[in-house]
């Protein structure tokens, strides 16, 4: 692409091979040949998955933020960089590679979270308040 | 709703897993019912989870695709301070289509194949992109218009059933904001500038206007998959119910600005309390989303060709990495 002429307008010419602006007949026929592409496809693995967590502020603990893909740590670290803290939404990350984090059984969230249900006595809120009585 | 998920039980399973199908199911409508979230490991029919994997892959691939008409014009940004505005926003842009792969890879499809599918021209991404950028107050138009239509759309997308989707969007939305924003200031300020400058900038709005108002989706009764999207808690409201509320925010934003909306049909129907609006060119529609579209080619080409250049970065970083790896089980 030329780097200061603007391929986009119709009446400037367009590197030789690429279809004309405003050329639907160059357009359809384009698409409807097969992708050359993607050289590598399949003959790699894709790079691991990370979780990404950022802590916002000092004194914050670090929050889940979202994922991405990369090779190793170092570079999933920068890529967190760029990706989560744009506009200064970090002071530190953590990457974790996704498949190190165990989790709860989803199936099973019935019974292995049952057991604080109905003892409301683990909160403040369940004990009468007596009138008058300060710094309770 | 029920009785077209049952059909999404396959005939050939074991009576335990029938039972599991049946309280997955019910587990699922309940989630629904409430307006909970449904979150990855959960069970979902087949059906939701295709729906929300084309959905989120598309929209991942526009914001990706829709990173070159802006691209296009960041050399030739008339001052240093649009430059830098024009870079952050194509970089917001490669950044949304990440969050939306993640989540779209949620749901067991992955980056890998999508990649493939928009590269090989199997995937779809939004119409609007496939039009070309051809002046420097498109830039403006784009963001004030594409931009603009676009957080219409995406803003109860936030509150999308499933939770990954709508995480991602909640992030999109605060970063979009100041797109549309910068959009709006471009064409102020062409506007208040010279007769040919203000020209430049109603000619940009009436290149965008109507592809702006397409990219809602067709109107309700040909748009098959709304009702099941609403039903599900995806979609919250119609295509056109968003495409009438967009029109009543730009119909007065455009006064500001001076200039005029390329439609003499908009009115607020008084008894509907809706905004209307000129027909739509449907057919175009059709046309550009089928690849017949001014830049299909060119910008699939451009996708190509970037994911080609890269292909030496990907393997150098994955062999450094295979490498340093090497080393630590050495030491």
């Amino acid at each position: 692409m030329t780097p200061h002429g603007n391929p986009e307008f119709p009446g400037e010419s367009t590197p030789a091979g690429s279809a004309n602006e405003g050329s639907r007949a160059a357009a359809a026929s384009a698409s409807s040949t097969p992708a050359t592409s993607t050289t590598e496809s399949h003959s790699h693995s894709q790079w691991p998955l990370w979780e990404v967590f950022v802590r916002s502020s000092r004194g914050l603990s670090h929050v889940h933020a979202g994922s991405l893909h990369a090779p190793d740590a170092a570079m999933a670290l920068r890529n967190a960089r760029d990706l989560y803290t744009r506009r200064n939404e970090g002071v530190s990350i953590w990457v974790v590679p996704a498949d190190a984090i165990s989790a709860s059984d989803p199936d099973a969230k019935g019974s292995f979270f049952e057991s604080p249900q109905g003892k409301d006595y683990r909160h403040a809120t369940y004990y009468t308040k007596s009138e008058g009585v300060k710094h309770l | 709703m029920a009785s077209q998920n049952l059909q999404s039980v396959p005939a050939e399973l074991s009576p335990e897993e029938v039972e599991r199908e049946k309280a997955g199911q019910a587990y699922f409508e309940r989630i629904i019912a409430e307006d909970s979230r449904i979150e990855p490991r959960d069970w979902m029919p087949e059906a939701y989870r295709k729906t929300l994997l084309r959905q989120i892959s598309q929209h991942a691939h526009s914001e990706i695709i829709g990173m070159q008409p802006e691209a296009n014009w960041i050399t030739r940004a008339p001052s240093l301070k649009r430059k830098a505005i024009l870079m952050a926003k194509v970089q917001d842009e490669a950044g949304h289509g990440l969050y939306l792969y993640s989540a779209a890879e949620t749901l067991g499809q992955s980056r890998d194949k999508m990649m493939e599918d928009l590269i090989a021209g199997k995937a779809r991404y939004s119409s609007i992109f496939n039009y070309p950028a051809v002046s420097w107050a498109d830039m403006g138009a784009i963001g004030w218009l594409v931009d603009g239509a676009a957080i219409c759309n995406q803003v109860p997308l936030c509150r999308a059933s499933y939770g990954p989707y709508g995480r991602a969007m909640v992030r999109i939305c605060k970063e979009e904001s100041f797109h549309q924003r910068q959009g709006f200031e471009i064409l102020l300020e062409l506007s208040n500038g010279t007769p040919a400058q203000k020209q430049m900038a109603q000619e940009a709005v009436n290149r965008w206007y109507a592809p702006s108002l397409m990219m809602f989706g067709p109107p309700d009764d040909d748009s098959p998959n709304s009702r099941q999207s609403m039903a599900w808690n995806i979609k919250r409201f119609s295509n056109d119910e968003l495409r009438s509320r967009f029109v009543g925010m730009i119909v007065e934003q455009v006064k500001v600005l001076g200039l005029e909306l390329p439609d003499k049909d908009i009115r607020y129907n008084e008894e509907t309390r809706k905004w209307e609006y000129g027909p739509l060119d449907w057919e175009e529609f059709k046309n550009v989303l089928a690849g017949r579209g001014p830049c299909n080619s060119q910008r699939l080409e451009r996708r190509r060709q970037a994911h080609d250049d890269g292909a030496w970065v990907r393997e150098a970083a994955a062999e450094y990495a295979r490498k340093q790896a090497e080393k630590e089980y050495a030491a």
